[in-house]
């Protein structure tokens, strides 16, 4: 169990996630990006350019470091020379922020390099708790753990998401990071209503929001299937979502993730500046 | 039903696997396309990967052969570990064995050089020193002095003229690779590696150099390659490339 305030050191503005073609522009003019987030694998190297971007970066703006290749939610134990890695990453960058995902990514020494899901069970809820356990121990912080976009579901699973997960913070003491573009994405994927999930889902212990593009498609008998591609805008579904929720959350740090496709900076900017816009209507 | 990992996986990377039962879709049937949708992520992102890495190989068999090839490496050899940035090191010998492919020897090599320059990207920083350290030393304390390259060197010795073609496939205009044997020297002056032919001889000093030899026998092995070698190109490339960051001269006995 750790011990500590939910709410992470980011400031309750958005961010974008930092991409090299963009450095340039961010250092010239953030206009309303107030910090930056980075994957957590792309720099972890010995040095170089992305070491040194991310040095000249960090003097200036929070940083906000995301893992994508942890695996939490694997069967087998964690990888310790990779969290050995990501301590060494925290430990010189001191960032404002540490998160992960509810999924999986490896296993039986292959990684799969996608965030995969899992049956929400006891037995995957006492794994999942273990594992955080040890990340919050060996990184000697709190982290935030991250929904999943879903695409399918298990036969196994025995508790909704949100139970799930309000039950994993309850008993590692971890936050949460709410992706709105997720729920939209898992929700409409599994017929269920985002409005549902989102009333359910407990918003007290949010540190982070995140916000997204994806893309439609049709499954096997012709139901959506949206894929959560990180490639486009966000959809006005989700900007709406994200308008309710801070309404009820109040001003919270809230990050455009456009990972693919990635376009130039005044394109991020106008969605950054979109949803500066509706932190600024919930801030009193 | 209970899904494993080793079960999900195995299907992940398989694409006439059956998916397994107990994955369902909305309505509790069959997960069908959604589960596609995970293998689809695994071979697109990973084949992102390879060609990112890969990029003269990936022009060198034009953008479908590359896509045939790296979905087959990926499915054969999925990544150890996150680190994308190390993906791909068995790519050279994996291109070596593949059948459609190994008549062109030198792919591989090429392939090799191009894992040379990520790794030179990624390297430690190093300051260089004052390249007139070398020329304020007499021959014979030259000779026995050891020189130590920065992190973010790498040598690609080939039998093919492997800097020419990379070249030749980036560069408009660049002439057409004429064969013979090539040793690339990497170095990383800024932040962005460059690519120099040193020969087979320079690669033999380089490469004694780089194992804690002296200059003098370094110059040896060379010589033992071609007699005539000159080191002062191999020299130059490493200066030009804030390649040398430190020199130790013998300590008196």
């Amino acid at each position: 169990m750790y011990d500590a305030s939910p709410r992470p050191d980011l400031p309750p503005a958005v961010g974008v996630g930092f991409k090299p073609q963009h450095f340039a522009a961010i250092a010239a003019d953030p206009g309303p990006v107030q910090w930056l987030e980075i994957h957590a694998e792309n720099y972890m190297g010995d040095g170089g350019r992305p070491i040194a971007q991310l040095r000249h970066l960090a003097d200036r703006f929070p940083i906000s470091v995301h893992g994508v290749g942890l695996s939490i939610g694997g069967e087998a134990p964690l990888d310790r020379d990779h969290l050995a890695r990501l301590s060494h990453l925290l430990g010189w960058l001191q960032p404002a922020s540490f998160s992960e995902h509810l999924a999986w990514s490896s296993h039986d020494a292959a990684f799969l390099n996608d965030l995969l899901p899992l049956p929400y069970t006891e037995a995957t809820l006492a794994r999942v708790a273990r594992h955080i356990d040890q990340v919050q121990e060996t990184l000697g912080r709190q982290m935030l753990l991250e929904n999943p976009a879903t695409y399918l579901a298990f036969a196994e699973t025995e508790m909704a998401e949100t139970a799930f997960l309000r039950e994993i913070a309850r008993r590692t003491g971890c936050g949460l990071l709410l992706d709105i573009n997720n729920v939209f994405v898992a929700c409409t994927n599994g017929q269920t209503d985002p409005r549902a999930y989102l009333a359910d889902f407990p918003l007290d212990l949010v540190g982070e929001l995140h916000l997204g593009g994806h893309d439609a498609q049709e499954d096997d008998h012709g139901a959506p299937l949206l894929i959560d591609s990180h490639a486009t805008e966000v959809v006005d579904p989700v900007w709406a979502l994200y308008a309710e929720t801070l309404a009820a959350t109040g001003p919270r740090p809230t990050l455009i993730e456009w990972d693919n496709d990635v376009p130039d900076w005044p394109a991020l900017a106008a969605e950054a500046d979109r949803a500066a816009r509706l932190i600024a209507r919930v801030a009193s | 039903m209970r899904v494993g990992q080793a079960e999900f996986r195995a299907a992940l990377l398989d694409p006439a696997a059956a998916v397994p039962a107990g994955l369902v879709g909305p309505q509790g049937g069959d997960a069908g396309v959604r589960f596609d949708v995970y293998r689809n992520n695994v071979v697109v992102g990973l084949s992102r990967a390879l060609a990112e890495a890969f990029p003269v190989i990936a022009t060198l068999l034009g953008d479908h052969n590359f896509a045939i090839l790296a979905r087959a490496f990926l499915r054969r050899h999925p990544p150890q570990s996150p680190l994308l940035a190390e993906y791909g090191s068995e790519f050279p010998a994996f291109l070596a064995g593949f059948p459609q492919v190994r008549s062109f020897g030198y792919l591989a090599d090429v392939a090799r050089l191009e894992v040379a320059l990520r790794q030179s990207y990624h390297a430690a920083d190093a300051d260089p020193m004052d390249p007139a350290r070398l020329t304020a030393l007499p021959p014979e304390r030259l000779a026995l002095a050891r020189l130590t390259l920065a992190p973010s060197v790498r040598l690609v010795a080939s039998d093919w003229p492997i800097v020419a073609i990379r070249r030749f496939h980036r560069e408009p205009g660049a002439p057409k690779p004429a064969m013979r044997a090539e040793t690339a020297l990497i170095t990383r002056p800024g932040y962005d590696p460059v690519v120099t032919d040193i020969g087979p001889a320079g690669g033999q000093f380089a490469s004694a150099l780089a194992g804690g030899a002296p200059l003098g026998a370094a110059l040896e092995a060379a010589h033992s390659r071609d007699p005539d070698f000159n080191p002062t190109g191999c020299l130059s490339a490493l200066i030009a490339g804030n390649a040398l960051i430190a020199l130790d001269e013998e300590a008196p006995r």
